[in-house]
C-alpha cells in the first residue's frame, strides 16, 4: 500500500469519523449548528382558586409524570404560606397544599416547564406506571347500578351491536365512539345521550369498565402560547395488547398529538380540596424562547451518555480556556494553507498564529498599531544591542526586559491619556515578541530591508486571516459545540501534506519559465 | 481560465514545485539521518577527502567561547581566510577577509573589520544565530579561494560557484551563480546574484537571469555570458556524481568553486537544494527526474557522469 493511497484512507476516515459524530450529536442530541438557535419554552401554570372556610385544608393535585417527546425542565410551586408535599401514589405523584386555618380568597400555582423534543424518550420508571394496570378488577355489577331498567336495556342493546362489530379491546372502543357519535344514532344511543346524570365521557367509561377492558383517563394541554384560563383536555387509553392505545371522544382512536403534554393518566381526581369552598383549577400556557447553547451548558442534557464526555461538563473557566484553545487549530489551518498552497512567507512557522490570538484580546485594530510600536521601538533598541556586543541568549533576554519595559511605558502613558484599549497590550506574548524583533533584525543585517518587510507583511497577512476566521462565532461555537470537528481539520491537513503541485505564489515565480 | 493554462505551461516545461520536491525528491530520497552529512561543514569536508575530492584547505576551528582569547594568533599566519558557521545555511555567516591593512581586516565587499568586530562575528555563531534551529555552533576558518581567473569577467567582489543538482547520483542539472555587487559578494540568487544555466553536455552558458528576468551581461562587469565556458567539465561532472556516492542522498545541491592553484574543490553539499536553477536553465528538473528513474543498472561515478552527458543532456 503506498504512502499516498494511506494518507488518503486516512484522511477520509478521520474525516467520515468526525462528519458521523457531528450528525449524531446535531439530529440526536439536538445540539445546534448555529450559535443562535433557539427552542420554545412552555410554561404551564396550574392556578388552583379557593375561598377559605376557617377550616384545615388539604388540597391535592395529580402531577405529570416524564414523557415521550416532551421533556420536564422544571418545575415549582408557588404557594406561599402552605405547607407543600409530593406524595407517591399507585398512579403518579400527587401536589399536597395543606394548612391549619385559611380564610378568605386564596391561589396557589404550580408551575411546570417543558419542552417539546422530537427525539426525547426516557425509559418508564416501572413503579409509577406499573400499578395502573392492576387496579380495575371493577364490579361490573355495581357500574349501571344507579340506571333504571330502559337505560340498561340500551346499554346491553348498544353492547351487543358493538360487540358484533369488534374483535378486540381496541376495535370495540373505537366502534363504541362511532356509535355514539353517528350523525343518525340508533334509538337507544339516542335514549343514552339524553341521561340526564351521565355525559358522553363516563358513559363510554363505564360501558368499557363494563366490558373488562383496562381503561384510564388521559388529561393533557395543547402547548400553544397565551392560554389562559384553561381545563385540560380529555382523552382515555385503552390497554391493549401492543399497550395502551389513546382514544379521542369524538374521534376514536387516534395518535398522540405531537404537541399534547399529557398532565394525568389514570382514574383518579385530578384534583381534591377538602375543607374549602368553591375550588376551581385553571391552567395557562406562556412560550418562551431559550438559546439552545444556555441549556446545553445548564448540563440538563446528563441523561446522555455522550454528552456527560464533552467540553460542556468541565468547569466554566476550563470551558473559557477550551474556547480559546479550540481556535487554534483554525488558525493553524489558515497557516497551512497559506503556506503550502499559496506560498506566503512568514516569520516562524506558528508565530501569526499566536499574534492572532493576541490581536483577539486586545481588538484587531488596536492589536497592529500596539504590534508595530512594540516591534519598531524594539528593533531600534536590539540595533543599539548589537553595538553593545553581547552573547546571542544574553542579548534576546534584554529584548524580552525591553519589550516588558515598553509594553509598561504604553499601558501607563496610554492610560493616564485616558485610552485604556492600550492597556490589553499584555496580552502579547513577550518572548515571541522578543524573538520576532531579534529574528528581523538579523533578517535585515542578512538579507536586507526587503526581506524583512516581505516575511513581516506575510505573517501579518496570516496572522490578520487567522483572526477573522478564528472571530468567526459560528467557527469559535461549531469548535466548542463539536469539537470531532478537528478531526475533519486533521484530515484537511493531512490531505494538504500531501499536495504536490504548484504553489500560487510559485506560478508567479517560474513566471518566465512559461512564457519561452 | 489563465492561472490553468499557466500552470499547464509549467507542467509541460516540466518545472517542479516546492511541494513536488519536499514531498517526492526530498522526502523520499534524502534519508535524515544523513543530512549531518552535509549540514556539519567539517563532516562534509572528512568524508568528501576519504572520497577524493579537493576541498578547501581548513585553517583552524573555534568550538569554545574561551578559545577567541587566542583569535589573534590564530589568525596571525594568514593574511587571508574565510570565517564560516559549521552549521549554517544559504551562505549565511561567512564572512571573506582577502586581505590586512594595517590592523584592519578587509572584507571581500571593501568594507572593513577590526578583530573585535571578527571577535563579536565568531560568538555570535556559537551562539547559534546563524545555525539550523539556532543550536550552538562551531566557526571554521579555512584558506579564501583564490578563483580562477576564467571567471574574473564574471563575478563581481565574490567566488562564483557551479551549483549541480544530483539526483540519484546523476548531476541532472547546472547553474552558475555568479555575484554581484546587488548580492553583496554572495552567490544567492535570491540576494541578486546572476544564475547562468549551464548545458549538462558541454559546461557552456545557455540562460542567464537576475531576479527571475533574462539579462545577458553581467550588471557590474558588463561582461556577455554566451563565452562562458566552465573548464574540466566533465571531471565537476565526477565530482557530483561522487558526491551522491560518499553522502547516500538521492537529491542533492553540490557547490564547486574553482581555485586558480588547485582546481575544482567542493565548497559545501545541500540536501534542500533551491528549485531557482530551473529559471536559470529555462528548464524543469521533472522530465530529467523521469529520465533518471527509468535507469535501473547500477553504474560507478563515471558512468553516470557519462549519461549525463550522452543522454540526459537532450532530455
Amino acid at each position: 500500500m503506498s504512502s499516498r493511497f494511506q494518507v488518503m484512507v486516512i484522511a477520509f476516515m478521520l474525516a467520515a469519523i468526525g462528519l458521523f459524530i457531528v450528525w449524531y450529536k446535531a439530529a440526536f442530541l439536538n445540539i445546534p449548528l448555529t450559535p443562535h438557535e433557539k427552542k420554545d419554552y412552555f410554561t404551564i401554570s396550574a392556578e388552583v382558586s379557593f375561598t377559605g372556610d376557617n377550616a384545615p385544608a388539604e388540597i391535592t393535585m395529580a402531577l405529570p409524570a416524564p414523557q415521550e417527546g416532551v421533556k420536564i425542565i422544571s418545575q415549582e410551586s408557588e404557594s406561599g404560606d402552605f405547607g407543600f408535599t409530593i406524595s407517591q401514589t399507585e398512579e403518579g405523584e400527587r401536589a399536597v397544599w395543606s394548612k391549619r386555618n385559611i380564610e378568605g380568597k386564596q391561589k396557589i400555582f404550580y408551575k411546570i416547564t417543558v419542552s417539546p423534543e422530537a427525539f426525547y424518550s426516557y425509559s418508564p420508571d416501572s413503579g409509577v406506571n406499573a400499578g395502573l394496570s392492576q387496579n380495575y378488577n371493577v364490579d361490573t355489577g355495581t357500574i349501571f347500578a344507579l340506571w333504571d331498567e330502559v337505560e340498561r336495556a340500551a346499554v346491553s342493546s348498544l353492547i351487543d351491536t358493538v360487540r358484533v362489530h369488534s374483535s378486540g379491546p381496541l376495535t370495540f372502543a373505537a366502534q363504541l365512539i362511532d356509535q355514539l357519535n353517528k350523525e343518525a344514532p340508533s334509538d337507544s344511543v339516542k335514549l343514552l345521550l339524553n341521561m340526564k346524570n351521565e355525559d358522553k365521557i363516563s358513559l363510554i367509561m363505564k360501558i368499557l369498565m363494563h366490558e373488562k377492558i383496562n381503561v384510564r383517563k388521559v388529561r393533557g394541554i395543547y402547548l400553544k402560547d397565551r392560554q389562559k384560563g384553561r381545563t385540560l383536555t380529555e382523552m382515555f387509553e385503552v390497554q391493549t395488547d401492543e399497550g395502551w392505545k389513546l382514544f379521542d371522544y369524538e374521534k376514536g382512536h387516534v395518535y398522540k398529538p405531537k404537541d399534547l403534554f399529557v398532565w394525568q393518566r389514570g382514574n383518579d381526581a385530578l384534583f381534591t380540596a377538602k375543607g374549602v369552598s368553591k375550588p376551581r383549577l385553571r391552567f395557562s400556557i406562556i412560550q418562551t424562547q431559550v438559546p439552545v447553547i444556555s441549556t446545553i451548558q445548564q448540563n440538563i442534557y446528563g441523561s446522555s451518555e455522550f454528552l456527560n464526555f464533552s467540553l460542556f461538563t468541565l468547569p466554566a473557566s476550563q470551558q473559557n480556556a477550551f474556547k480559546q484553545i479550540l481556535l487554534i487549530p483554525m488558525g493553524v489551518l489558515i497557516v497551512v494553507i497559506l503556506r503550502i498552497l499559496v506560498g506566503i512567507r512568514t516569520m516562524g512557522t506558528f508565530m501569526p498564529v499566536l499574534f492572532s490570538l493576541a490581536f483577539i484580546q486586545t481588538s484587531l485594530l488596536n492589536g497592529l498599531v500596539m504590534f508595530f510600536v512594540i516591534v519598531f521601538s524594539g528593533l531600534f533598541i536590539r540595533f543599539y544591542l548589537s553595538r553593545l556586543r553581547l552573547l546571542l541568549v544574553a542579548r534576546i533576554s534584554a529584548v524580552i526586559i525591553v519589550v516588558i519595559a515598553i509594553m509598561s511605558l504604553m499601558s501607563i502613558i496610554s492610560y493616564k491619556l485616558g485610552i485604556t484599549q492600550v492597556l490589553s497590550v499584555t496580552f502579547f506574548p513577550m518572548i515571541i515578541l522578543s524573538w520576532t524583533i531579534e529574528r528581523m533584525s538579523i533578517l535585515w543585517e542578512e538579507e536586507g530591508g526587503r526581506e524583512v518587510f516581505v516575511q513581516g507583511s506575510g505573517s501579518l497577512i496570516v496572522a490578520v486571516l487567522a483572526y477573522f476566521v478564528m472571530m468567526n462565532e459560528y467557527a469559535a461555537y461549531l469548535f466548542f459545540s463539536f469539537p470531532e470537528l478537528l478531526l475533519v481539520i486533521l484530515a484537511v491537513i493531512i490531505l494538504i501534506g500531501r499536495y504536490t503541485g504548484y504553489r500560487v505564489s510559485e506560478l508567479l515565480r517560474f513566471a518566465p519559465l512559461g512564457r519561452s | 481560465m489563465m492561472l490553468f493554462d499557466r500552470i499547464k505551461m509549467l507542467r509541460a516545461k516540466g518545472v517542479i514545485g516546492m511541494n513536488f520536491r519536499n514531498i517526492e525528491l526530498i522526502g523520499r530520497y534524502n534519508d535524515r539521518s544523513k543530512y549531518p552529512l552535509v549540514d556539519n561543514k567539517l563532516i562534509t569536508k572528512r568524508i568528501a577527502k576519504e572520497a577524493g575530492i579537493a576541498v578547501t584547505e581548513l585553517y583552524g576551528k573555534i568550538e569554545w567561547q574561551s578559545q577567541l582569547a587566542r583569535l589573534h594568533e590564530m589568525l596571525a599566519p594568514y593574511d587571508s581566510f574565510v570565517i564560516k558557521p559549521v552549521h549554517g545555511s544559504g551562505g549565511k555567516g561567512i564572512v571573506v577577509i582577502t586581505h590586512r591593512e594595517d590592523d584592519l581586516f578587509i572584507r571581500a565587499n571593501g568594507t572593513s573589520m577590526t578583530l573585535t568586530d571578527i571577535h563579536t562575528h565568531i560568538t555570535n555563531i556559537l551562539s547559534g544565530l546563524y545555525s539550523l534551529g539556532g543550536r550552538y555552533d562551531i566557526a571554521i576558518i579555512e584558506k579564501m579561494v583564490e578563483f580562477d581567473p576564467v571567471f574574473q569577467n564574471y563575478s563581481y567582489e565574490g567566488v562564483p560557484d557551479v551549483r549541480l543538482i544530483v539526483y540519484k547520483g546523476y548531476p541532472m542539472m547546472a547553474m552558475m551563480r555568479c555575484p554581484t555587487h546587488e548580492s553583496n559578494g554572495k552567490a544567492n540568487l535570491h540576494q541578486g546574484a546572476v544564475g547562468v544555466g549551464i548545458d549538462i553536455a558541454t559546461g557552456k552558458a545557455i540562460n542567464a537571469v537576475q531576479h527571475n528576468h533574462p539579462v545577458t551581461v553581467h550588471p557590474n562587469t558588463k561582461h556577455d555570458f554566451s563565452g562562458l565556458q566552465i573548464p574540466h567539465w566533465e571531471e565537476i561532472l565526477k565530482i557530483g556524481a561522487k558526491c551522491y556516492d560518499m553522502t547516500g542522498l538521492g537529491y542533492l545541491g553540490a557547490d564547486i568553486v574553482f581555485d586558480r592553484n588547485v582546481g575544482p574543490l567542493l565548497l559545501e553539499l545541500n540536501a534542500r537544494p533551491g528549485l531557482a536553477i530551473q529559471i536559470a536553465n529555462n528548464k524543469g528538473e521533472y522530465h530529467r527526474v523521469k529520465r533518471i528513474d527509468q535507469e535501473k543498472q547500477e553504474r560507478n561515478a563515471e558512468e553516470r557522469a557519462a549519461f549525463c552527458i550522452n543522454v540526459l543532456s537532450k532530455v
